[in-house]
């Protein structure tokens, strides 16, 4: 049984892949980048942090400020980065109805083009997590799933319960349940740390481990069948024992009084 | 007793409501009440609708039981289906669990149903007798046990009598020393853990339990939390449970001015904290951390502690503060421990001094 | 002398005694009849009587779920494998291909999905224990409520008792067996509370363990006690409980024609044989049904145990869940004196926890020392008519529920989106207040039903036609109830509070009641004084109004 972890790695390991896939990507980009196609997506880019702007101004200002710099209702946004605000915006969490010990995720009012550009703004201000794309958070490995539900129970489990259902926090607050969750959301959640969950930043969970936990989940949440019959919910032994009284306990109960009811007398009626 | 107990003497059926029949106590036992036949006992059509209803259940059960090992035989054990509204379920637990269900249940419908419509229903009283001997027979219960108790001499040789007390009390010592080797005795196990390997010249590096490789201060973000064990400890290893039940440790990073414990900062580099991942009520790994209160909850039983304050237990029945490790950098820039824990992590016990 | 006489009459028959038997199944009866003396044990028992109501049953329930749960264990043990080497798993459950876990819980696994049927059995296994713990629970209740325990009932009401708390503890191993993340987690605490006791505390635990959590050895251990030691135990318990039911005969509720001489029902052959017989499977089918439908413990979703991992909604399965809330709710209280650690905070509960159970243990008996009362009991109680009682059961239950809530205080939380700490507030304040608050409720609501009983028996019941008086009053008439019921709403005797001796002795020297004496005088008066019964209607008062003028 004893047997060191091939997956061990020299520290430096990763270091050294990093610097050579960035110098190949680098080499890459200068020999095949159309420069005017490069020039073209800069003017997009400052188009959106305009539009952002002007979005940011009228949905977000009276609490994060006109320049995003955060006032007593609300904190800065720089170095948020475009991830917090794809998240946040995304999930329908900002812009917050009312104050209260955790803002609620709700039904989204910004097209997702729009919130690109608030993002966009948000990340002009200074550098921060960047919204992932669908390479990033989509998974084709199928043992990404056990290491994710691994690194699930490890890192996750403990807030958002073993099936993803949510849990309690103190004072009010809560993990939400990942059911129906987005992928991508889960990736910014994972990355950005919003509102009272701790960040999971790339330096010490990465990009690749945040693949295999959103596998998990997603599996979780949407292809796995329940063998068992109905899940009461994931939650554990508290429906469990609900359920065994009411339709376990109850119904033997009510076959009890059927055995030891007296039979219907033929009685003139 | 019998069960022909004769109709006739039993009481006459009582009169309509309204009518008592004893005028001097009202409230008198009127006795029991005459038996009144079921529509089976006069009505020999509906005994043959019951009868036919009861050998219908049995059948029916008969037919469940070959359901049952058709399933068995037929279905495969990975195959799902969709069952409304039960969801996506094993095809072979939901077919086995009901082709048995439902042949035990008919099974016992059946002679319930026989029991209550063909079966006399005739009730009749059995007489009680008291639970208690009358006096001539514990009389004389008594004087055998003295006659025997004398013949013995038990009461008169008391050499005999102590001795057999002396040996009876001590032979079930045998059984307790037998327990012995059940495990090890306590000693100083539970003060130490796998970090008392670290020392300032031999530093133990600390590894990020999700990438196995050791962490650099910049690496680790103020808001974030990281879980890490000592250097050295594989998940593969045979005592890799044991140690990571007491090594496990959860780092987050404090801005410097919001950490309100001076000690707590000294013991952290740079805001970054390493506590005990165990909490000290009894030993869950506790890791609900709120970064923005710097709260972390047990999901046990609650108890919260404040890791900016030094993880004071706040709320909840923990009785101390998660022991925190000294942390440090080495030459190389990594995380490490340059000793243990200063006090023992985990549930207090009676033998741990504050 | 039954060795003599029967030496003389082998003296002088022939060996075989009897005449030619009828056919070969009475010549059967008769070959073990001459072994094992059937026929003498028949005659007592095969035409017994047993009473009929549906709370007769319940004990049935335990019974037959006991059974199931043993037949399943014994099925589940075949595939099990108590041990904490480590394995990689590689069965058909994706979500867990090449993890390491250990073999107790890789075998559950493989029950789950590879063994055909499997996951139902340890289903059956597990829903019949749920159910099991929850039906000794309501059986006991039932007896409580009825007052069933007094005499000669008392010793049988411990053996239950036993099976009650062996029940749960028999539960907790079973759960603890498949070494799963969430069971783990319920060892994991075992550790901590067994730290806590002091002195011996540390011992305790490393020779329960075999040296330091988690170890390899308790998950065998455990193993063996969940499958042989305490399931031993109760069988015996569960033996001697059924033989003195059978002894005592059952009790039965009043009504006409029944006495405390005398047991009114059917005989068990063939009504019980049928009834009780084909309620077995009654039992068994329903939770085999619900097997089918509804997952219990689904370890796989849980994932194996590792120390440093834990999920939030980590509950004990229902029946331990009075003792989650008392740990969960006391405040954490340390003392720390001399180089030696008091861990009250976990201490305190763990002697409250045998003090609720133990409560319901010793009732009969304080009951038995505060009414004096040295007669047998075989008519029951309506809870209503013992309005003490019935408050001092409800209170019980309702500290079990607040418990119960502080248990569950995570989930409280989420579902009703209350904060923790608040319910964890109230359960403190609770713990205290609502069992009084209880229990002043249930025993007025108990007498305004005696008061109804009153005036239904003095003025019958309401028959919903409505009557004009001459001078234009409306009336309801009320109907007289027929001697039957008039007999069961009044046949209940009503307890006299106990009188405290004399003052003074016959010569004027002032004697003095003892502190018992006048404790149980002050109970008596508390259970049956004034101010907790209603005075049953007298013969005279009912004479008075049905010969007068009708209807008030």
């Amino acid at each position: 049984m004893k047997k060191l972890s091939a997956r061990r790695r020299h520290p430096l390991a990763a270091l050294v892949v990093l610097l050579l896939a960035l110098a190949a990507t680098g080499g890459l980009y200068a020999a095949f980048a159309p420069a005017d196609k490069a020039q073209a997506d800069v003017a997009a880019q400052s188009l959106a942090i305009d539009e952002g702007k002007k979005l940011f101004a009228v949905g977000c200002s009276s609490c994060h400020g006109l320049n995003g710099q955060g006032s007593s209702a609300g904190p800065s946004l720089v170095g948020v980065g475009s991830a917090s605000v794809d998240f946040q915006v995304g999930t329908g969490r900002m812009p917050a109805q009312q104050p209260g010990a955790q803002v609620p995720s709700k039904q989204n009012i910004y097209s997702q083009a729009e919130i690109d550009q608030l993002a966009a703004f948000v990340a002009s201000l200074g550098p921060g997590p960047v919204t992932p794309t669908k390479e990033q958070y989509t998974s084709t490995n199928p043992d990404d799933i056990s290491k994710g539900g691994e690194l699930f129970r490890t890192n996750c489990a403990q807030c958002h319960n073993f099936a993803g259902q949510g849990g309690a926090l103190t004072k009010g607050k809560y993990a939400p349940s990942l059911e129906g969750a987005d992928a991508k959301h889960i990736y910014e959640a994972m990355q950005t740390g919003p509102q009272n969950m701790p960040s999971f930043p790339d330096t010490t969970m990465p990009e690749e481990q945040k693949k295999q936990i959103v596998a998990f989940v997603r599996h979780t949440n949407s292809d796995e069948p329940n063998p068992g019959g109905l899940t009461l919910g994931s939650l554990g032994p508290v429906t469990e024992g609900l359920f065994g009284w009411i339709f376990g306990l109850g119904t033997l109960i009510a076959v009890a009084i059927w055995v030891a009811a007296h039979t219907t007398k033929a009685k003139k009626s | 007793m019998s069960h022909d107990m004769s109709e006739e003497k039993l009481p006459e059926s009582h009169g309509a409501a309204g009518e008592v029949a004893d005028h001097v106590d009202p409230f008198a036992d009127p006795g029991l009440p005459a038996h009144e036949p079921r529509r089976t006992d006069i009505d020999e059509r509906a005994a043959k609708r019951a009868e036919r209803q009861v050998s219908l259940m049995f059948v029916l059960s008969m037919l469940a039981t070959v359901g049952f090992i058709a399933s068995y035989v037929a279905i495969d054990p990975d195959k799902i289906v969709y069952i409304f509204p039960l969801g996506h379920v094993s095809a072979l637990n939901f077919a086995l669990g009901l082709t048995l269900g439902v042949a035990l249940f008919l099974i016992g419908a059946g002679a319930v149903h026989w029991a209550r419509t063909l079966m006399s229903d005739v009730e009749m009283p059995a007489e009680r007798h008291p639970i208690e001997a009358d006096d001539e027979v514990r009389a004389d219960v008594i004087q055998q046990f003295k006659t025997g108790a004398a013949e013995s001499g038990f009461g008169r040789r008391k050499m005999i009598r102590n001795t057999l007390i002396g040996s009876m009390a001590l032979v079930p010592l045998s059984g307790v020393v037998l327990l012995r080797d059940l495990g090890p005795l306590p000693e100083k196990k539970l003060k130490e853990t796998g970090w008392k390997e670290a020392t300032p010249a031999k530093p133990v590096q600390l590894i990020n339990m999700s990438t196995n490789t050791p962490m650099t201060a910049a690496d680790i973000a103020v808001g974030s939390l990281t879980f890490a064990m000592p250097e050295g400890l594989h998940v593969h290893d045979e005592d890799f449970q044991q140690r990571i039940a007491k090594d496990a440790l959860m780092l987050v990073r404090i801005a410097p001015d919001d950490i309100k414990d001076d000690k707590s900062r000294e013991k952290g580099f740079d805001g970054i904290l390493a506590y005990s991942k165990i909490c000290t009520h009894v030993g869950c790994p506790i890791s609900l951390y709120e970064q923005q209160t710097h709260h972390a909850l047990c999901p046990c039983h609650q108890s919260t502690f404040d890791l900016s304050d030094g993880a004071r237990v706040i709320f909840g029945p923990a009785g101390h503060p998660l022991p925190q490790l000294k942390i440090t950098t080495d030459e190389k820039g990594f995380l490490v421990a340059t000793g243990d824990f200063q006090e023992p992590v985990g549930p207090s016990y009676w033998e741990r001094a504050r | 002398m039954s060795s003599a006489s029967s030496t003389t009459s082998g003296a002088t028959k022939p060996a075989s005694t009897r005449a030619n038997p009828a056919n070969k199944w009475e010549a059967a009866a008769d070959w073990t009849d001459g072994r094992l003396g059937i026929y003498s044990l028949a005659k007592a028992n095969l035409r017994k009587i047993f009473p009929d109501h549906w709370s007769f049953m319940l004990g049935e329930i335990c019974l037959y779920t006991f059974i199931i749960i043993i037949l399943t264990g014994v099925y589940l043990t075949l595939f099990f494998k108590p041990s904490m080497g480590e394995v990689i798993y590689n069965g058909s459950y994706v979500p867990l291909k090449g993890i390491s876990m250990s073999e107790a819980y890789a075998s559950t696994l493989d029950i789950s999905f590879e063994v055909r049927g499997g996951l139902l059995i340890r289903q059956i296994h597990h829903w019949a224990a749920l159910v099991f713990v929850a039906a000794m629970l309501v059986h006991m209740m039932r007896v409580f409520f009825t007052g069933a325990f007094r005499k000669p009932r008392e010793v049988n009401w411990v053996f239950g008792f036993l099976l009650l708390v062996l029940g749960m503890f028999d539960g907790f191993f079973g759960y603890s067996l498949p070494d799963d993340l969430l069971s783990g987690t319920g060892i994991r605490f075992m550790e901590g509370a067994i730290l806590a006791v002091p002195v011996i505390g540390t011992y305790i635990q490393m020779f329960l363990y075999g040296g330091e959590f988690p170890g390899h050895d308790i998950i065998p251990r455990f193993f063996t006690i969940h499958v042989l030691l305490i399931p031993g135990i109760m069988l015996g318990l569960l033996v001697a409980h059924l033989i003195l039911v059978f002894y005592h005969k059952h009790t039965q509720w009043a009504g006409p024609g029944k006495t405390e001489k005398n047991v009114v029902g059917m005989p068990l052959m063939p009504v019980y044989m049928a009834k009780a017989g084909g309620f077995f499977f009654l039992v068994f089918g329903l939770i085999a049904v619900i097997s089918a439908i509804a997952s219990i413990n689904p370890i796989w979703a849980y994932g194996p145990y590792r120390p440093d991992q834990v999920s939030t909604d980590a509950q004990p399965d229902w029946y331990m869940g009075f003792s989650e809330g008392l740990i969960r709710v006391m405040p954490g209280w340390e003392i720390s004196l001399w180089g030696h650690t008091l861990n009250l905070g976990v201490f305190v509960p763990l002697m409250i926890f045998p003090l609720v159970l133990v409560a319901i243990a010793v009732y009969p008996f304080i009951e038995g020392w505060i009414t004096g009362d040295k007669r047998e009991h075989h008519i029951l109680d309506r809870p209503r008519n013992a309005p003490v009682r019935t408050a001092l059961g409800a209170a019980w239950i309702s500290l079990y529920l607040v418990l119960l809530i502080g248990g569950g205080n995570d989930l409280f939380a989420t579902h009703l989106h209350l904060s923790l700490n608040d319910i964890t507030y109230f359960v403190r304040i609770g713990f205290f207040v609502v069992p009084v608050i209880t229990f002043i409720v249930t025993k007025r609501w108990c007498l305004g039903l005696q008061r109804r009983d009153k005036e239904k028996v003095l003025h019958g019941r309401e028959t919903g036609v409505i009557k004009r008086l001459p001078h234009g009053e409306f009336v309801e008439v009320h109907a007289q109830l027929p001697q039957k019921d008039l007999y069961k709403l009044t046949a209940h005797e009503q307890v006299q509070p106990v009188q405290l001796p004399a003052q003074t002795d016959e010569n004027g020297v002032a004697g003095k009641a003892g502190i018992f004496t006048r404790t149980r005088a002050k109970l008596s008066r508390g259970f049956y004084g004034e101010g907790s019964q209603i005075p049953k209607p007298t013969a005279e008062e009912h004479h008075e109004i049905t010969s007068g003028h009708g209807h008030h």
